[in-house]
Parts: C-alpha cells; structure tokens; sequence
C-alpha cells in the first residue's frame, strides 16, 4: 500500500501573544512546527503501514526550510520525504496549493490513501485536502475521526464527524481522508528514526521537475487576493464582579437580562427549531 | 521566473512595522531597510501595514471566465434529514444585505432526494429563483456528487457569487465545486459586503486562530465563493407577505457513487450539538475532578444550553472530545458563552471569542479570559456556578 501524508510547516501560534497594546502579534521566538492536525494524518498514515505494509510518503510545498520539518516527519518512521519548492510557488491561494500537491502527487505514481489535516493553524481554511481530491480525481472524506479498516478488496470504511454525530462510510480506493485530532494520539520519534532522518536524501522538486501550468502555481494561479489585514478591534473590557458571590451573581443576572439576554427564562420552551 | 513581490529602495525608511507584522520571520533590517528572505510566502501582511507604500506585490492574474457574463447571488440549500440546515437562513439574510448593494436577483441551489417543500420555504425567505433538482440518488453525505452538480449548475447559470454555509459539509463541498470550476474561495467568512466602486464581494475572516482578521477580493473569476461562518450573520425571517419566486428543476446526470453511506449516528442533541447551541457552558481545568463537569451540567440544564469544554479537560480524559471548544475543537457562536475555570488560551479563544457575550468565572483575576469577557466574577467556580443555577432556576 503506498500511502503520502501532506503536511504543511507552521508558525507555532502557541507561543504567539498579542501584544496589548499594538493589538499585533508578537512573533518573538515563535518556531515553525508541522501543522498539529497534520501529526495525526502522520500518524494514521504510519499506523496503515504497520498493519497492511507498504511505504508512507510525506510531501510538502514551501520554502527550503520546510525540509526541517520533512525531517521530523522522517523521525517519526516515514520511508520518504519530497519537497516542492520553488519561488514560482510563492503566494499560492488554496485552489494553487491544491494543484500544485495534487501535481507532485501525481508524479508519485498509483498512491492508495492520501491523508492530510482537518485544516492548517495559520490559515484556519481546510480547503486543500478537497481541492487535492478533485484535482486528482478522487472522492475525499473530511473530518475523519476513525479509520475502521481496509480490506484486501481495497475498500475502506471510516468515521466521519459531523455537527449533529458522525456517519460511517465505505468507499473504494484510492481516497483523500482529511483527519481531526480525535482519530490517534501521535508517537514520539525515536532514537533510531532521528538518526535516519538526519542522513535521509531529501528530493526537491520545482517547476522543471514536475509538468505544471504555470498559469496555475504560485501567485499567478491564485484568484483570491489579500486586499487589507488588520487586527480585531481590542476588547473594551468587560464588568467585572468580585467580594460576595451570592451579590456577584445576582449583580450578573441582573446586567444580563438588562442586555436582553433571557437567562433563565425560556427553559420551558423546549429546543429551538429551524 | 520574476519575484512576486518586493520592496522598493526609494521609498522604504526601515521603519520595520512590516517586521512586527510578519507572522513568518521573513523580514528583517538590513542597512535600515527592510530585505525579504525566502520564508516569505506572500501573504501580504506587511504590504498592509507599511504605511510609505513601500512594499508591492505585482500579480499577473491567470485569465478567469468572462467577468461580464456573471450576474445574481446564489446560495447553497444545503440540508439534511429533509430539513434546510440552520446556517442557510443566515446565508441568505447575508444574500439580502448584498441584494440591496447589488441590485440583483437572489437564486438557490438545491439538491436532495424530497426538497420541493423547501424550495417553497426558501421563496417565502426572499429566494427569488430556486434551482432545483430532485433525485433520491444525490444523498446527503456525498459532496463528490453534490459538487459535480453544483459545479454544472454555476457554469450554467453563472451567478457573480455563490456563498455556502461554513459547516462541515459546506467546508467539504465548495472548495471541490472552486477547484473544478478554477476560481477563488474563502473560507469560514464572517462578513461580506459589496465594494461600493468595483460591486466586488469582500470577503473578511479571521485567521490565526482569530488574532488576524483579512478583507479578501476575487476579481478575475466567477463566481465569487465563500463559505460563511456559522452564528455569525443575523438569521432572515420570512418576508411579510407573498413573494414572487421561481423554482426551476433542472435534470443532470448522478455520478455513480464511490463513497457509500453505511450509517449515521446521531449525538445526544441537547449536550453536545454545540454548533447550534444559543447558551453555552463550558468547564476548563479549574474543576479539578471529572465529577465535577455536574456543575457545568447543572448550570446548563438550568440556561437550557449545551456544555462545552477546554482541550485540558478533554485531554484529562473528563469529557468527550465532541465537547471541546477552540482552535482544535469547535466553533461555536452561542448568544452567551460562560467559561469557568478556562483561563483563556489563545487557542481556546479561537474556538468561542465571536460569541455575542462572553462570561467568564474564575478564581484568577489576571487570567486572560477576561480580556475578551463582557462579564466576569472573580471568585471559585465551585460557589458561583451552583449559585448561578440556584438563581436562575428561582
Ligand atoms: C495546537 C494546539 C491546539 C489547541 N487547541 C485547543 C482547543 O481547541 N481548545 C482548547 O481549549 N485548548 C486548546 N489548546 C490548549 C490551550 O493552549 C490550553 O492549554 C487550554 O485551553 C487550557 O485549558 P484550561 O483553560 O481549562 O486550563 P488552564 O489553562 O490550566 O486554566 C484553568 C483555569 O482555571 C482557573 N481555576 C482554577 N481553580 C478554579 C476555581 N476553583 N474556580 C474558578 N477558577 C479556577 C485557573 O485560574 C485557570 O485560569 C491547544 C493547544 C495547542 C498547542
Ligand atoms: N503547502 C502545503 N504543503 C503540504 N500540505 C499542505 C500545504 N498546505 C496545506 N496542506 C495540507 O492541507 C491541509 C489543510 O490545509 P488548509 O486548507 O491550508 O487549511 C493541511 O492540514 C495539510 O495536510
């Protein structure tokens, strides 16, 4: 079973602070990290070839640093690592990015399960793994909370969460299976995976290696466009209550049924519809 | 292959705001003037911030559709269990509001097995044109189908904008239906307004976990798609009176199915359908003890609302998954969120932070949750909580 896990490299936002009174970002000793839901697609993907074998490919799209966290990605026991880098990726919006790893997946060769994250930390979007889907032609299932099994006939059935429970559901392969936190816990590297890693070949390929539009990488391929960020307006401040907490709460109830919030007041009414 | 984007010599002053802004270390002073290293990815943040225009990004747009061609918003019906999903209302009060901008017809995709009913309730919600397709094939959990016919339908009928909801399935079905048809979308939107000189839709959200927020336009491609945010635009009500609606049912052909639906499991409805929930409670690592979650329990019978909580208590193994809140959990946008013993992690935040109030308990007067809070008492959460309940019950 050959199995490629996308993984994008992230800033830590962990460790960002908003500075009070600029209302910015304070990016001090913020280190780049793999994208955390990208650990458990990492994780889903080496525990499919502990059980069915196979190899597990991770690939990635992003500046020559992105190697360190290909690296980290190879500690964990993943067979191989590819970069796609080049400058004529820079600026890509979800549509490019979809493309252009769709384009390096492809070049793989026959992949059976492609798994990636819910959506990344820095963007919040969880378009990619989709837009990868339907660029390759595949079927996609997001919000994977559990891989039941593969059979030997190559149909999986997996987990899908949703707003209201989850859905079971079964489907041939290859797929695109994009994965939130609850589906494992990752593994830590070990010893002998980190060495690995530090001698592992990185290929790294760019526009010449792989047959690209290039109307449709990088920022030329991206329709969308950033036209203004800006920092939400900084919270004013709330009424605080302290001292006597039977006092302190009524004081709070009292503010809030003046805001017109009806607290306490429609419980009878049974759940909302519509 | 030219740099996309770059300083200009003659008018930077090294002032290094572009710096402070750069989520991506990508910036740095050098000879007092600002020189970009490769971790750039374009996204633009400082060209926002430099105020001596001194940063460019020069695109060269791949060619889009034929902009002319594109006229009307159209909204995506999505539903399930022979309902209209709750988040459609709010799409198409948003729908409205551009409506009265725009000056043009508002239409509806809408697909599912027995939907007519619903085409009649989303005219009677100022839906002008309903385009409609009936057939027990489509499925409710199939957004490789779903997006193949939606794909067709906006190539066939070109609408200017199409916007979905921002729920698990909208997530998954627009940005298959934006790469099929190659043009832009933004995700999880929380406001939308038509740029008053060029009538583009701005689309803005948050990023970074909601400490950014970005205005982004799609100017070279139809439609325009956005996914919006769930609880965040104002729900429509019907129109008074009649309103004049077409529904039009069209007929494609079904892909053959390759994802299959074996099951559906619904959750508890009134603990953990946090999405829709209008009163939340939530309980953080400040409760000490998994029995403890009976207070936030007791507290959320009593508001009728649903109980949420932080990833510590999830990750102590007090309370499912399904009930985390934040950046790794859930979104959700209650009228009234109450945090106890959260202290408010940015991550957290991420999750709950656009709630129309927030109310924060907690023992620790400089914990961050109340930066954000409307509300707060300072004070043990086990005395405030069963407090709370015990008044609002009477
Ligand atoms: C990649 C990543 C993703 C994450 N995603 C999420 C996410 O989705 N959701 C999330 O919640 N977190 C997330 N986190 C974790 C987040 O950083 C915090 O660790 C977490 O939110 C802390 O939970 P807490 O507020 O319950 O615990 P703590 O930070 O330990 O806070 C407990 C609070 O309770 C107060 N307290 C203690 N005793 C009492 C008492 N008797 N009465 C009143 N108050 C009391 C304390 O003063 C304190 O403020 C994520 C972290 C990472 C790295
Ligand atoms: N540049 C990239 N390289 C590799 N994988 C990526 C990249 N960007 C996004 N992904 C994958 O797509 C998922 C969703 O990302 P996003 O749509 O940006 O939120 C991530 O969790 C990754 O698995």
């Amino acid at each position: 079973m050959k199995i490629v896990v996308c993984i994008k490299q992230v800033p830590d936002t962990t460790n960002v602070r908003i500075n009070p009174e600029t209302n910015t970002l304070m990016r001090e000793g913020v280190e780049s990290i793999i994208n955390p839901f990208d650990m458990y697609a990492l994780e889903e993907g080496i525990r499919l070839k502990e059980k069915h074998g196979g190899t597990v490919i991770v690939l990635s799209m992003g500046p020559p640093q992105v190697e360190s966290a290909l690296r980290d990605a190879l500690s964990l026991g993943v067979d191989e690592a590819i970069l796609l880098s080049d400058r004529a990726f820079a600026g890509a919006d979800t549509l490019a990015t979809a493309y252009t790893l769709a384009r390096g997946i492809k070049k793989v060769g026959k992949v059976d399960v492609i798994l990636m994250g819910r959506q990344a930390i820095d963007g919040d979007t969880g378009q990619v793994g989709p837009g990868v889907a339907e660029n390759l032609g595949l079927p996609h299932v997001t919000e994977i909370r559990m891989i039941e099994g593969i059979e030997d006939d190559g149909t999986i059935i997996v987990e899908r969460l949703l707003e209201d429970g989850y859905v079971r559901l079964k489907s041939k392969l290859p797929i695109v299976l994009t994965v939130v936190k609850e589906i494992n816990e990752p593994r830590l590297p070990s010893l002998k995976g980190k060495m690995a890693a530090k001698k592992a070949e990185i290929p790294s390929w760019n526009h010449e290696d792989i047959e690209f539009d290039l109307q449709r990488i990088g920022l030329t391929g991206s329709p969308t466009q950033v036209m203004k960020i800006f920092t939400p307006p900084k919270p004013s401040g709330g009424k605080i209550f302290e001292g006597d907490v039977q006092q302190a709460v009524t004081s709070l109830l009292a503010e809030l049924r003046e805001a017109g919030i009806p607290i306490g007041q429609q419980r009878e009414e049974g759940s909302r519809n519509g | 292959m030219a740099e996309p984007i770059r300083i200009i010599v003659d008018k930077c002053v090294g002032c290094g705001l572009c710096i402070k802004v750069c989520a991506y270390d990508a910036v740095s002073l050098v000879d007092k003037m600002a020189v970009l290293n490769e971790r750039c990815t374009v996204c633009g943040a400082c060209v926002s911030a430099c105020k001596y225009d001194a940063i460019v990004i020069e695109r060269r747009p791949f060619k889009g559709q034929d902009v002319e061609s594109y006229s009307g918003i159209c909204i995506f019906a999505e539903n399930r269990h022979g309902a209209l999903s709750s988040v459609v209302y709010e799409i198409i009060g948003a729908a409205r509001e551009l409506k009265v901008s725009l000056d043009k017809k508002i239409s509806a995709i809408l697909l599912g097995e027995k939907v007519r009913e619903m085409a009649d309730e989303l005219i009677s919600y100022g839906v002008d044109e309903v385009w409609m397709m009936e057939d027990s094939a489509i499925g409710d959990f199939n957004e490789e189908i779903q997006a193949d016919l939606v794909a067709k339908i906006l190539l066939d009928k070109k609408p200017e904008i199409f916007l979905g909801g921002g729920t698990i399935i909208g997530r998954s079905l627009l940005p298959r239906v934006a790469a099929r048809i190659l043009t832009g979308l933004t995700a999880d939107c929380t406001e939308l307004s038509i740029d008053g000189d060029n009538k583009l839709l701005k689309q803005t959200r948050p990023a970074f976990g909601g400490n950014i927020m970005a205005t982004i336009l799609c100017d070279s491609h139809r439609p325009q798609m956005a996914t919006v945010r769930h609880k965040v635009m104002k729900a429509a009500e019907p129109l008074e009176g009649p309103h004049e609606g077409q529904i039009l049912e069209l007929s494609y052909p079904v892909l053959k199915p390759r994802v299959e639906v074996l099951e559906f499991v619904p959750e508890e409805m009134d603990t953990v359908n946090l999405a829709d929930a209008d009163f939340i409670v939530s309980g953080g690592r400040g409760l000490k003890d998994p029995k403890n979650f009976s207070l936030i329990e007791g507290l959320a019978k009593a508001i009728g609302g649903a109980v949420g909580a932080s990833r510590a208590a999830v990750d102590a193994g007090w309370i499912p998954y399904s009930h985390q809140v934040g950046q790794t959990g859930k979104t959700v946008n209650p009228t009234i969120y109450v945090a106890c013993g959260i202290s408010g992690a940015i991550q957290h935040l991420a999750g709950m932070k656009s709630s129309d109030i927030i109310v924060a308990i907690n023992n620790d007067p400089s914990a961050p949750i109340f930066n954000v809070a409307h509300y707060g008492i300072v004070g043990s959460l086990f005395d405030v909580v069963p407090e709370m309940a015990k008044q609002i019950k009477g």
